[in-house]
C-alpha cells in the first residue's frame, strides 16, 4: 500500500507548466478526498500564467467512473483557462472509460423550473379547479353510462350477473355484518352515556332516549354504515377494478364486445344498494340496543321505560328518513369506487392514488349529501 | 499516452478465476425442488449467457446467488467469499461490487431519473451534489440517452428507456459483476441489438463480468463469451456457442437447432456472420 499512501494529486510548478502528478486508486470511496484535491489543483492552476499543464497518471492503480470524470474535470478547466493540456501514464485499460467520459455531453441539466410560492400556490388553485371541474363531468358521465348500462340490463334481465351480485352481495354486506353491528352498537353506548352524564345536571336523564332514538335512527346509523362501507367496500371495489385495469382485462372485456360497466360495475352497486340499507337496519337496531344498555346499567332507567319513551319519542319518520337516505349513499360509493377504478392508469402509484381518492371522495360526498338530505326532509316537515 | 506497459491484463480479458462459483446448490419451494445440485463458474471478465426453460429455474439461480432466495444446501461464492458466512457488514461492502437490472427495469417510480441512479452513491458514499450530477449524467450517457432524460420520472419513459435507466442505475456504483435478467426482453430486435452492443462496449469500458438471463438467440450468439445451458435444476453445458451447437442433449439440441435458432443464424445451415446481420 507504499503507492497509496502518496497524495491522490500533487501539483507542482515548472515555469509555465504545471506538473499534475496524480496517484493511487481514482475510485468512488475516495470522490471526497479526491476532488477536494482536483479543486485545490485548479485552484493552483489559476494563481499563474499556465501555458501547458501536464496530468501524469502513471501512478494511478485504478480509475473508475468517478476517477474518469475527475480527470475529464481537470482537463476541461485546465483547457478552459488556457492551457495546453496533456495526460500521460494513464494505464491501457482505463482509456476507453476516459474516452466515455471526454466525449460526453458536460452540461448537466438544470433541475425541472420550480415557481415561486406565491406563483406556485396560485398554480396549484388553479389545477384543483381545473381538476375538481373535470372530475365532477366525469362523474356525471359516469353515472349516464352506468344508467344506460343499467336501462340495457333493465330490457333484457337475462343478461344481469346475478351470480356476481350475489357474490357482492356476499362481500360487502354479509361480511360486513359483525364490525358494523360492533362499531354501531359502541356509537349507540358512548352517545347514552355522554347524553346521561350531562343531561343529569338538569334533571333530564329520561330525554337521552329521545336523543339516542332520534340521533341513531335519523343521522347516525346510516353515515356510520356509509362511512364504514365506504371504508371497507369502496377501496375494494377501486382496487380490484383498478388491478384490472392495470392488467388490461377490462381491455380484453371491451374488445369481446363487452360493455365494462355492465360486467363489472352494476353487480357491485346493485349489491351495494342492497346491502347498505340492509346494514343500515341492523347498525340503527344495535346503536338503539347499545344505547338502552346503558341507559340501563349506567342511568338507571328500565327497559319497559326505554321503550315507552321511545315510542313516544320518535314515529315512523324518523325511521324512514334513515332508511331513505340509504341506497343513495349506496350509490354514492358505489359509483365513486368504481369511477376511480376505471380511471387507474398503468402504474401502481395510481392505483393508490385512485383508491385513497375513492375513499375520500366517497365520505365527503356522503356527508354532504346527508345535509342536503336534512335540509330536505326539513322542508317537507319529515 | 501510454507510458505503463500493464498491457498484459487488459480490464476486460476473460480469465480463468472464478468469480462467481456455486456448487451443488438446492433451492426448493415447498416439496417442489427447483435447481437440484446445480454448480456453475462465471470466470471475471467474461459475459457469461444463461439459458434455461420458462419456469425452469433461471431467475431462481440468479435470485439465490443476489440472496433473494433461500437455499436448502450448496454454496454461493463470490469474490472468494462465501456468502453465508459473511456478516451484515461485509454483506453490505460486497452487495456494492455487483449491480442487478431487473426485468422490468425496477426503477423507484417516485425519484427522478436522476435521482435513481444517485441513490446508490447518496446511500453508500460520500459525494458532493455536483459530482454525482457529473457522474449521472456520465452514466446516463453511457448507456446513450440524452442528457434532458435525468431530470424525468419513470413513468415518462419508453419500455427500452426504462432498461437504459435501470442499467445506469445498476452501473452508478462502478459493480465488478453485472446480472442482467432477461435485458432485450420486450425490446423490437433493433433495441435489442442496441442494447446487446451496449453491454459489449460496457463490459469493455468497465471491465465488467456479466451474467445474463436471457432467451434472445441473437444476444447469446453476438455477445456471450460462454453459455450455460439448464435443465433438470442442473447445468447440463457450458462452453462458447459452438459447443452448444455439438452438444447432444437433447434440450440443448432442440434449443439451438430450433426453427428460432436457424432465424437467429445459429443453426449449422447457415454462416454466423449472415446471422449477425440479420439480428440487426
Amino acid at each position: 500500500m507504499g503507492a497509496a499512501e502518496a497524495p491522490l494529486l500533487a501539483t507542482a510548478r515548472n515555469g509555465r507548466e504545471l506538473v499534475v502528478v496524480g496517484n493511487g486508486r481514482w475510485v468512488a470511496t475516495q470522490s471526497a478526498a479526491l476532488e477536494g484535491a482536483v479543486d485545490a489543483a485548479l485552484a493552483e492552476a489559476g494563481t499563474g500564467a499556465t501555458e501547458t499543464a501536464r496530468l501524469d497518471l502513471s501512478g494511478v492503480r485504478r480509475v473508475d467512473t468517478v476517477g474518469a470524470v475527475m480527470v475529464d474535470r481537470l482537463v476541461r478547466r485546465f483547457g478552459e483557462a488556457g492551457a495546453k493540456v496533456s495526460v500521460v501514464g494513464l494505464e491501457r485499460r482505463f482509456q476507453p472509460l476516459l474516452n466515455e467520459i471526454t466525449q460526453g455531453c458536460h452540461e448537466v441539466p438544470p433541475p425541472r423550473h420550480h415557481l415561486n410560492a406565491i406563483a406556485g400556490g396560485l398554480d396549484v388553485i388553479g389545477r384543483t379547479v381545473v381538476e375538481t371541474g373535470k372530475d365532477a363531468m366525469l362523474f356525471l358521465s359516469f353515472i349516464g353510462a352506468v344508467t344506460a348500462a343499467f336501462l340495457r340490463v333493465l330490457l333484457r334481465p337475462q343478461t344481469f350477473r346475478w351470480t356476481s351480485m350475489v357474490f357482492h352481495l356476499e362481500r360487502t354486506g354479509l361480511r360486513a355484518v359483525p364490525i358494523v353491528a360492533l362499531m354501531t352498537f359502541l356509537i349507540g353506548c358512548i352517545i347514552a352515556q355522554q347524553g346521561i352524564f350531562h343531561f343529569r345536571r338538569f334533571g333530564a336523564t329520561t330525554y337521552v332516549v329521545d336523543m339516542v332514538g332520534i340521533l341513531t335512527l335519523r343521522e347516525l346509523g346510516v353515515l356510520i354504515v356509509s362511512i364504514m362501507v365506504a371504508g371497507r367496500s369502496g377501496s375494494a371495489f377501486t382496487a380490484e377494478l383498478g388491478a384490472m385495469r392495470m392488467r388490461e382485462e377490462v381491455d380484453a372485456l371491451r374488445v369481446m364486445g363487452f360493455d365494462p360497466n355492465e360486467v363489472l360495475v352494476l353487480p357491485r352497486l346493485v349489491a351495494l344498494v342492497i346491502a347498505v340499507p340492509l346494514l343500515t337496519f341492523i347498525g340503527s337496531m344495535c346503536a338503539l340496543f347499545g344505547g338502552g344498555l346503558v341507559t340501563w346499567l349506567y342511568g338507571g332507567i328500565s327497559p319497559e321505560i326505554f321503550i315507552n319513551r321511545l315510542r313516544e319519542a320518535i314515529s315512523l319518520n324518523t325511521f324512514e328518513v334513515g332508511m331513505i337516505k340509504a341506497p343513495f349513499m349506496a350509490a354514492i360509493i358505489g359509483l365513486i369506487a368504481c369511477m376511480e377504478g376505471m380511471r387507474v392508469g398503468g402504474s401502481s402509484e395510481s392505483l393508490g392514488t385512485h383508491t385513497t381518492a375513492s375513499v375520500v371522495k366517497a365520505i365527503f360526498l356522503v356527508i354532504v349529501v346527508d345535509g342536503l338530505f336534512a335540509m330536505f326532509f326539513a322542508a317537507i316537515d319529515m | 499516452m501510454q507510458l505503463d506497459a500493464d498491457l498484459s491484463h487488459p480490464q476486460a480479458e476473460p480469465t480463468d478465476e472464478a468469480i462467481i462459483h456455486v456448487s451443488d446448490l438446492v433451492v426448493a419451494f415447498g416439496d417442489r425442488k427447483i435447481l437440484k445440485g446445480l454448480s456453475l463458474d462465471v470466470r471475471r471478465g467474461e459475459i457469461l449467457g444463461f439459458v434455461g426453460a420458462s419456469g425452469g429455474g433461471k431467475s431462481v439461480l440468479t435470485r439465490t446467488i443476489l440472496g433473494l432466495v433461500p437455499k436448502v444446501s450448496g454454496t454461493v461464492e463470490v469474490f472468494g467469499q462465501d456468502l453465508d458466512a459473511l456478516d451484515f457488514e461485509g454483506r453490505r461492502k460486497l452487495e456494492q461490487r455487483w449491480g442487478v437490472l431487473f426485468q422490468q427495469g425496477a426503477l423507484f417510480s417516485s425519484l427522478t431519473v436522476k435521482q435513481n441512479i444517485q441513490f446508490p452513491m447518496r446511500e453508500f458514499l460520500t459525494m458532493s451534489q455536483r459530482l454525482m450530477d457529473e457522474v449521472a449524467l456520465a452514466k446516463v450517457e453511457m448507456v446513450g440517452l440524452p442528457p434532458d432524460v435525468l431530470e424525468k420520472m419513470p413513468s415518462e419513459l419508453s419500455g427500452g428507456m426504462i432498461k437504459r435507466v435501470a442499467l445506469a442505475r445498476a452501473l452508478a456504483l462502478d459493480p465488478e459483476i453485472l446480472f442482467l435478467d432477461e435485458p432485450t426482453s420486450g425490446l423490437d430486435p433493433i433495441g435489442a441489438g442496441e442494447f446487446d452492443d451496449l453491454i459489449a462496449t460496457l463490459q469493455q469500458t468497465l471491465g465488467l463480468t456479466v451474467f445474463m438471463v436471457t432467451h434472445d438467440l441473437d444476444s447469446l450468439h453476438s455477445v456471450c463469451d460462454r453459455i450455460a445451458a439448464l435443465a433438470d435444476g442442473k447445468v447440463i453445458a457450458v462452453g462458447p456457442i459452438e459447443a452448444m451447437l455439438k452438444s447432444d442433449h437433447p434440450w440443448v439440441h432442440a434449443y439451438f437447432h430450433g426453427k428460432r435458432a436457424r432465424a437467429a443464424g445459429i443453426g449449422p445451415q447457415d454462416g454466423r456472420g449472415a446471422g449477425h446481420d440479420e439480428g440487426r
